[in-house]
């Protein structure tokens, strides 16, 4: 017997303002199965899965539950059809407790002791440690999204969507969490899973549709298609690997901390405790570790944007310079590539030639506190051309570029500055598989010519692929160092989850 | 259906320099209504309002004269709010301004030389930055915000200048009146032209337009100030200080109004009164945000609201409306404004509350 397809989509189109978001999906989810949506940032997935939860009313098309017509005006209805969702962002109370807070999205009046009871079952039963009693903020990023799968399966879904979830997650952790979905699916329950990255997609699901600039660009078994084959689907080409120039030796030590500690300045935040580190000259350096374990904190106290206790704490290229702020920091050779681009590492209402002048107030695009616009154009049109950023003109806003070509643009104006040191977050984050190959080659070839680079990401195969040695933080404290030579991802994955003290011991 | 506003993806840069064109038309219109509901002929009032004014030699320069202070109070307005600084306390700095100065200039006396009008307006512009500098050390150390700190600041200044004019400095000779005495003529400002009340403070108010255009568009110290505004995060990252900006704008907006305070008294009025401003501090914010917080705008939004001011009065006299009147006017102005605004920025969407897809 043919089962019905649990969820069946024709034609779904949305369009926001000029850009078609989606331009008629089509997508069918069957009953149990695994259903991996693909897709580069921009691709449209977030849109069609709001869609599908009712966050977001589709322009075109129709959505079928179960063999019947439906509409979804809002997620209530959603989640009366039996659709759950777990979003990239959570959305948890951290003063109240795990099971105050699924009481508040279940909006039911069970008495609260009867719902954590039926929490730790459902904990139990799907192998998800998390104590019901707890505070939300005392909880990791890991058993946070714990928390918010229970709250989707504590409503008995039949379609469980997570976006994009493992970003946040340790390599066991991501383990765990597929062992969890392949139970809920083997139990009935549908389930679409949202991602970018290929080798999840291979080990976890059982069909992948591709989506590329809002259209269903292919479909595919993942487990019998090459990677290769499902990024060419996605980007529309062949996507290569960067090269790798031959290194020179690592010269001297241009960015040392020593025993760096710095407390928390806020309560949610991380304390950073007694952190060693050394960069030296013409290598690269990746930080790993889950989100909210001191990658901010970190980047802040090497920065400038917040001051170490000790001057001596940090030194760049041998001076001690951490009661410096960011300006004395960058004219001692310091350069910074932020986490956020628009509204952190430029402005988004302000054109590009504006935003070259952020980091560059020292050079020649200032005299007598004048700002020389000329000077300042011709620098911001040599980055756009150096780092083939697509942009109508140094004047066009950074509000108008895409996060890749922001990013490049502020990468070259950072590089521009010619720094010894550069400092990444996440370089590639939320920028698309072109842009990020371009962004990988330039780091390499930088620090080829001698410049030390520190990258701190979430992202492993980034830091695998770049880096020369690798450390971890977690909980506020920085691991060894060790060559990517003698490591694995697995390794570095233990790390993450905590087992520093053991391993150290 | 319900309705609901939506962002706009690019609005329009000409619906932005538009709507205070817009503005000022529905506010018309919205005031001629609200002179035939009180029983006027609304033609002939808002002739009196908008025309009257301009029909002589005196007349224009009575409205250089009422633009003088808005000006030079919605230009340091202007520069704190690109900076996210919202000093709307002028009214106070404009009043401790004229204190300080008017102290000076009653404390120097007849003999004082040519030296007491300088110093006049440089206690003053002091007496201004002072009065500011008190919101600014509470925004910087506690984090009380400006808004409340500058406006409530306000109220106290009327309420010291109220004390002042009754006790310290009232004029011994003035048969107990609230006033202090007649400043000496070295402390007042020279006339433009003879026979009018215009002084060279309109030229100071004139010359800081291009001073306050180049400061935000071609300086660095501007670039920070619109970058802490625009992108308190990139601020940071780039070591720009957000106290600077805060201490900046606030002394800059402060001696700029605590200026037009000193201008004041030292000019049309010649000695300190109980109430020596009729609300110029406050209508400089409605004027610095129908200029668009660009200094030219200001510049003509400024002989707009001097022309109300002007128009008010004579709607007064010849139609015997309440001074109220004027300001149900400019409040309207700033209503419309700021719904022109809205719509510049986004869009109605009447949307199904439910919708077969």
């Amino acid at each position: 017997m043919a089962a019905l397809p649990r969820l069946d989509l024709r034609g779904i189109a949305k369009t926001y303002g000029t850009t078609r978001a989606n331009a008629g999906i089509d997508l069918t989810v069957m009953p149990g199965e695994i259903h991996a949506l693909l897709g580069e940032n921009g691709a449209g997935k977030s849109t069609l899965v709001k869609i599908i939860y009712g966050v977001v009313q589709p322009d075109a098309g129709e959505i079928s539950w179960e063999g019947r017509g439906v509409a979804i005006p809002d997620p209530n209805a959603a989640r009366a059809l039996g659709i759950g969702m777990v979003f990239q962002h959570f959305s948890l109370f951290e003063t109240l407790t795990v099971t105050e807070n699924i009481a508040l999205g279940l909006n039911a009046t069970e008495p609260l002791p009867a719902l954590a009871a039926r929490i730790a079952a459902t904990a139990a039963r799907y192998g998800l440690a998390v104590d019901p009693a707890r505070h939300v903020h005392h909880l990791s990023v890991g058993e946070r999204q714990r928390v918010e799968i229970l709250r989707c399966l504590l409503q008995q879904p039949r379609l469980l969507i997570m976006d994009e979830p493992t970003s946040v997650l340790t390599p066991q952790e991501v383990e765990g969490l597929f062992a969890m979905l392949r139970r809920l699916a083997a139990e009935g329950c549908s389930i679409l899973y949202i991602s970018h990255k290929l080798a999840e997609i291979q080990a976890l699901c059982d069909r992948a549709t591709v989506l590329r600039a809002g259209r269903v660009t292919g479909e595919c078994e993942p487990r019998t298609t090459s990677p290769a084959a499902m990024a060419e689907m996605m980007v529309g080409r062949a996507v290569g690997q960067p090269d790798r120039p031959p290194r020179p030796a690592p010269g001297a030590a241009v960015l040392e901390a020593r025993a760096l500690t710095l407390p928390a300045a806020d309560p949610f935040g991380t304390a950073l405790n007694a952190i060693d580190l050394t960069l030296r000259a013409g290598e690269i350096l990746g930080i790993a570790g889950v989100a909210g374990n001191g990658q901010k904190e970190l980047l802040a106290a090497l920065t400038g944007e917040r001051l170490a206790p000790v001057n001596a704490m940090i030194a760049l290229a041998g001076q001690p310079c951490g009661r410096q702020g960011t300006a004395a920091r960058r004219r001692a050779g310091l350069a910074a590539i932020p986490e956020e681009r628009l509204g952190r590492g430029a402005v988004a209402e302000l054109s590009l030639t504006e935003n070259a002048l952020l980091t560059g107030t020292d050079g020649p695009n200032v005299r007598h506190g004048l700002v020389r616009f000329a000077a300042l154009r011709r620098f911001a049109a040599g980055v756009i051309s150096a780092f083939r950023v697509v942009a109508a003109s140094p004047e066009a806003s950074a509000a108008s570029l895409s996060g890749g070509n922001m990013q490049k643009f502020i990468i070259g104006r950072e590089v521009g500055h010619e720094p010894r040191v550069l400092i990444a977050a996440h370089p590639t984050w939320g920028v698309d598989v072109g842009a990020a190959l371009a962004i990988h080659q330039s780091l390499l070839d930088l620090a080829a010519a001698g410049m030390a680079i520190l990258i701190v990401s979430e992202d492993l195969e980034e830091l695998f692929l770049l880096c020369d040695r690798i450390a971890v933080l977690h909980a506020g404290r920085l691991s060894a160092p060790t060559a990517v030579a003698d490591t694995t991802i697995d390794a570095v994955g233990l790390l993450m989850g905590g087992l520093h003290d053991a391993i150290a011991a | 259906m319900r309705l609901r506003l939506e962002r706009r993806d690019v609005p329009s840069d000409a619906m932005r320099l538009l709507s205070p064109v817009i503005a000022v038309g529905i506010a018309t219109i919205g005031a001629a209504i609200l002179f035939a509901a009180l029983g006027r002929d609304p033609l002939a009032c808002l002739r009196t309002l908008f025309l009257a004014p301009l029909d002589s030699v005196a007349g224009i320069t009575e409205l250089a004269l009422k633009a003088t202070p808005l000006l030079l109070c919605a230009l340091g307005i202007a520069v704190g709010v690109r900076a996210n600084v919202w000093n709307i306390g002028a009214e106070g700095q404009f009043t401790i301004g004229a204190i300080a100065g008017g102290a000076v200039a009653l404390a120097l006396g007849p003999d004082g030389g040519w030296s007491v009008l300088p110093l006049t307006l440089l206690a003053g512009i002091a007496g201004g930055m002072a009065w500011a500098a008190i919101a600014a050390v509470l925004r910087t150390r506690f984090n009380a915000h400006e808004i409340l700190v500058t406006l409530m600041l306000s109220y106290v200044a009327i309420q010291l200048l109220g004390w002042i004019v009754r006790g310290p400095l009232r004029d011994p000779d003035g048969f107990n009146f609230p006033q202090s005495r007649q400043f000496d003529a070295s402390a007042l400002l020279p006339t433009l032209i003879d026979g009018a009340r215009m002084t060279v403070a309109s030229l100071f108010a004139l010359a800081a337009v291009p001073a306050t255009a180049l400061l935000l568009n071609r300086t660095l110290a501007g670039y920070r100030l619109r970058v802490v505004g625009l992108a308190p995060g990139a601020a940071r990252y780039a070591g720009f200080s957000e106290s600077a900006s805060i201490w900046f704008c606030l002394l800059l907006s402060g001696g700029l109004a605590g200026l037009a305070g000193i201008c004041e008294v030292a000019g049309p009025i010649g000695q300190l009164l109980p109430s020596i401003s009729p609300g110029y501090g406050f209508a400089a914010i409605i004027t610095a945000f129908l200029g668009r917080l660009a200094p030219l705008g200001i510049l003509f939004a400024s002989l707009l609201m001097a022309l109300l001011y002007l128009g008010g009065e004579a709607l007064q006299i010849t139609q015997q409306l309440p001074l109220a009147a004027t300001g149900v006017i400019q409040g309207m102005i700033l209503f419309v404004l700021l719904g022109a605004d809205v719509f510049t920025l986004y869009r109605l969407r009447f949307a199904a509350t439910h919708r077969h897809a």
